[in-house]
């Protein structure tokens, strides 16, 4: 089976022209939107308190939310359906730091009137774990950011390396942008999927950009506008497959993976299809953007051939004994 | 036919995968023998508490029992100290008789890190800063031992305590079933099974009642309520006669009215400290206080040798066997708070389970499907990879005695459409050549060729991300990390070594034949 037209050259240069203004401005109209209305954190990073019910029937919301109402503690709690008629979430901002009272306890007596039911999950993060895992979060992200870049200028050219954190940045900032829009709560799920998809997003903009090191060093064509376009199309067909494949798994994650992971299936989802969407369009095209010269390229190579050969004959001749 | 040709490739594969189905055994049959790979507490139900230590709590109690010491050294030694207080983490006395200044003198010089200033014959006394950094870290690492003595205790498998960070105790309870445990465990964490024995203030025990804490505070008294009940007050001596830290053992029995009590016994300077305060004070009476609420006031008849005696009051049995186990481990030098706290109960666990099952079997179908229509023997090639892969990776996993979490069985869903990306690289690569009309045997190995720094290069930045979510990750996204990573690493062993091995074992075969179509999903040959 082919999908793919495999001896066509698109010109994505020139269609890139337009998807990076598009996108790099949505981009930065999701960092306004994250200044201006932010995300909406869960309790792993703001503190807070949930409880998770399931009931044998229907669960009777109403009457719990009159139930909680007599106690100041759950004052100003959200009590909502989560995942099935059955199960309810009940979340509320205080927490307790006793350790021998439990809020569990508390709604199981408090709710004995509402129908049968069984506490599922209990989570309380105080408020001061909640800061320490936000800036761990954020450290994560920046670090992995640096650790790739730095690998990136290793390994191919600085200019890569440029390339390739913009796009990240690109990837990171539309992914919230969609997340404030779609209202998903951020939470250490979150967090991960938003990490995985940086590791995944610099993947595809990899392949691409071996192709073009790849295609540096056999063409003749001085043109990075036609190496580019001859890199992008020549991956394409991978680039693609894999998306699908993985788009695949993470698709059923989201389907059967249950409510818990929905946050974390529906980010990676997103993230797939922004990050192969920007390696295409953005993080080849951007290198033209950044004024990679190939010319320069082609004469630092042959400079570096040039000193390995020198070298190779300094060795030769030194161990000949003639210098 | 031609014969199979066998290479080094393939033989690293099929030891991998002798070795991946080898040790993923004893966890697909959970069998006794053999790592396995545990669940982790959101998938098998339990509870994971992090725990803050009030540490300040601790110094307090250390000049509190400074304070026992210097009085009781004062009194065997008939030094008369007045107005002797405690304030906070300060400790003030006056010294009536400048003949003994130096007796004392010398007695202060044994306490370490003790700060100690003069004014004539008044001194104020209080820890240096190296002192109370001392304590702090005393205090956790007794915390840890202290909480890990007691869950062991309580017969939970396999609990979990650890310091994390500086100041924080990772409490993990895998397997909690009911919320009456759950109850038990948390409050044998939390209890701080501070011991002391009071002196009560006879002087002044009538006045109980209408005295505020702080005027009790003046005559160096403290006010504490009853074990049976809140209303029921005590006038007692603030600086305890001795404390836990001097008890050897505690075991429960029964009373005369067959009411479950607690025996304890002391240790050698604590049986002759008590043995020379109740030969002082008979007549008079001791209380009996755990964490702060007084158990009973018996008065002393006589001297009592050998160091023992029998906390009663009501307990239940299990409480009185709740209370033995915190009393026997030692008393918490400083009480603990709850930070975080997340528990999860074996249904929900049970449905993460097969939700996240039922995701891996049907992506992992779903990608295999595609993989062989569209690549036809190569997919069937790269399944065998991706089959093995998951294998080691469970293998891996149980040999590391890591935890399987729920967003680390997100990972290994994931693993599966990553993995196949190598082979999907390769492929395409192969296909490429293969239209540039190119002999498969030499296309294949090309392609192997081209593809490599691609696959490495992608590998690599996955892995740094990986590594970086483990180190800064918390819980559950360790095991995300983990899994992701060892899949990864994994998958260039099945992937790349695994497949180039069995094209060359089959290459006779690929040799004679033409079909592109066959081998490599290829529609017409070129």
């Amino acid at each position: 089976m082919e999908f793919f037209p495999h001896h066509k050259i698109y010109d994505f240069m020139k269609m890139s022209r337009f998807f990076i203004a598009t996108t790099l401005s949505l981009a930065l109209l999701s960092v306004i939107l994250f200044f201006t209305q932010g995300l909406s954190y869960g309790i792993d990073f703001s503190g807070g308190t949930i409880v998770q019910l399931k009931y044998e029937q229907k669960a009777p919301i109403d009457q719990i939310r009159e139930d909680l109402a007599k106690d100041k503690m759950f004052s100003g709690a959200l009590i909502t359906e989560f995942g099935s008629p059955e199960e309810v979430q009940i979340r509320f901002a205080s927490t307790s730091g006793n350790v021998s009272e439990d809020v569990g306890d508390k709604v199981r007596a408090m709710l004995r009137e509402t129908g049968k039911f069984d506490v599922r999950k209990v989570d309380i993060v105080g408020p001061k774990v909640g800061g320490e895992l936000r800036e761990k979060g954020i450290m994560a992200a920046i670090l992995s950011m640096l650790g790739i870049m730095i690998y990136v200028a290793f390994r191919f050219e600085w200019t890569f390396a440029v390339a390739s954190i913009i796009t990240l940045l690109h990837d990171v900032a539309l992914t919230i942008g969609v997340l404030i829009l779609f209202n998903v709560e951020m939470s250490l799920d979150v967090l991960a999927a938003i990490l995985t998809l940086i590791g995944y997003s610099i993947n595809d903009t990899i392949i691409i950009y071996d192709r073009i090191r790849e295609e540096l060093k056999s063409t003749k064509d001085m043109n990075l506008m036609h190496i580019i376009n001859t890199s992008v199309s020549k991956t394409l067909s991978r680039t693609i497959l894999t998306v699908m494949t993985v788009f695949f798994v993470v698709f059923t994650l989201y389907i059967f993976g249950g409510e818990i992971i929905h946050g974390f299936s529906f980010t990676l989802l997103l993230g797939l299809i922004i990050g192969s969407y920007s390696s295409i369009f953005i993080s080849a095209p951007f290198l033209k953007v950044l004024g990679f010269s190939v010319e320069d390229y082609k004469n630092k190579i042959a400079l570096k051939e040039k000193n390995r050969i020198e070298k190779n004959k300094m060795r030769s001749m030194y161990e000949k004994g003639t210098v | 036919m031609p014969k199979g040709k066998f290479n080094y490739r393939l033989v690293i594969f099929l030891i991998a995968i002798i070795f991946g189905v080898g040790f993923s055994m004893p966890t697909f049959l959970q069998s006794e023998k053999g790592a396995k790979i545990a669940l982790g507490l959101d998938l098998q139900g339990g509870l994971h508490m992090l725990l803050g230590v009030q540490t300040e709590e601790a110094i307090k109690s250390k000049v509190k029992s400074i304070a026992s010491s210097i009085k009781f050294f004062a009194q065997s030694g008939d030094i008369i100290i007045d107005d002797f207080r405690i304030d906070e983490e300060v400790l003030s006395l006056t010294l009536l008789d400048k003949d003994e200044e130096k007796k004392l003198d010398e007695m202060l010089k044994t306490i370490s890190g003790l700060q100690v200033s003069k004014e004539s014959l008044h001194y104020t006394l209080s820890l240096n800063d190296k002192e109370k950094e001392l304590i702090r870290e005393y205090a956790i690492t007794q915390a840890v031992e202290t909480i890990r003595n007691r869950l062991d205790q309580f017969g939970l498998a396999e609990p979990n305590v650890a310091k994390q960070g500086n100041d924080k105790i990772l409490v993990e309870l895998p397997g909690i079933k009911t919320a009456e445990d759950e109850q038990r465990a948390r409050e044998l964490i939390a209890k701080a099974a501070h011991l002391q024995l009071m002196a009560v203030d006879e002087k002044r025990k009538d006045r109980v009642n209408t005295m505020s804490p702080t005027e009790a505070a003046q005559y160096g008294d403290v006010i504490l309520a009853d074990a049976r009940s809140e209303q029921v007050r005590h006038i007692l001596k603030e600086i305890p006669v001795l404390d836990g830290s001097m008890l050897s053992d505690a075991k429960v029995s029964f009373s005369e009215m067959q009411q479950p009590v607690i025996n304890f016994t002391l240790n050698s300077e604590g049986a002759k400290i008590f043995g020379d305060f109740t030969a002082n004070n008979i007549g008079n009476r001791l209380a009996i206080v755990l964490d702060n609420k007084v158990y009973s006031d018996p008065v002393i008849r006589e001297r009592i040798g050998g160091g023992s005696g029998q906390i009663s009051g009501g307990f239940s049995v299990k409480e009185a066997h709740d209370v033995a186990i915190a009393l026997r481990s030692g008393a918490l030098l400083a009480p603990v708070t709850l930070l975080e706290k997340r528990s999860i109960g074996p249904s929900l666990g049970a449905d993460s389970i097969q939700a996240s099952l039922m995701a891996l079997v049907s992506g992992f179908l779903l990608v295999s499907v595609f993989m062989l229509f569209y690549y036809r023997i190569a997919g069937i090639v790269a399944n065998i990879a991706l089959i093995v892969n998951l294998f080691l990776l469970i293998s891996i996993m149980a040999l590391f005695g890591a935890t399987l979490t729920l967003p680390g069985m997100a990972g290994i869903v994931l693993t599966i459409g990553m993995a196949v990306d190598a082979n999907v690289i390769i492929n395409e690569r192969i296909r490429e050549l293969l239209r540039q009309g190119m002999p498969m045997a030499q296309a294949i190995d090309r392609g192997y060729e081209n593809a490599m720094s691609a696959i490495l290069d992608s590998n690599i930045t996955s892995i740094i991300t990986s590594v970086l979510l483990y180190v800064y990750g918390t819980g559950p996204i360790k095991g995300f990390a983990i899994s992701t990573a060892i899949g990864i690493s994994v998958s260039m062993l099945t992937a790349i070594l695994g497949t180039h091995g069995i094209y060359q074992f089959f290459m006779p075969r690929i040799e004679k034949s033409k079909n592109l179509s066959l081998w490599f999903g290829l529609k017409r040959s070129y």
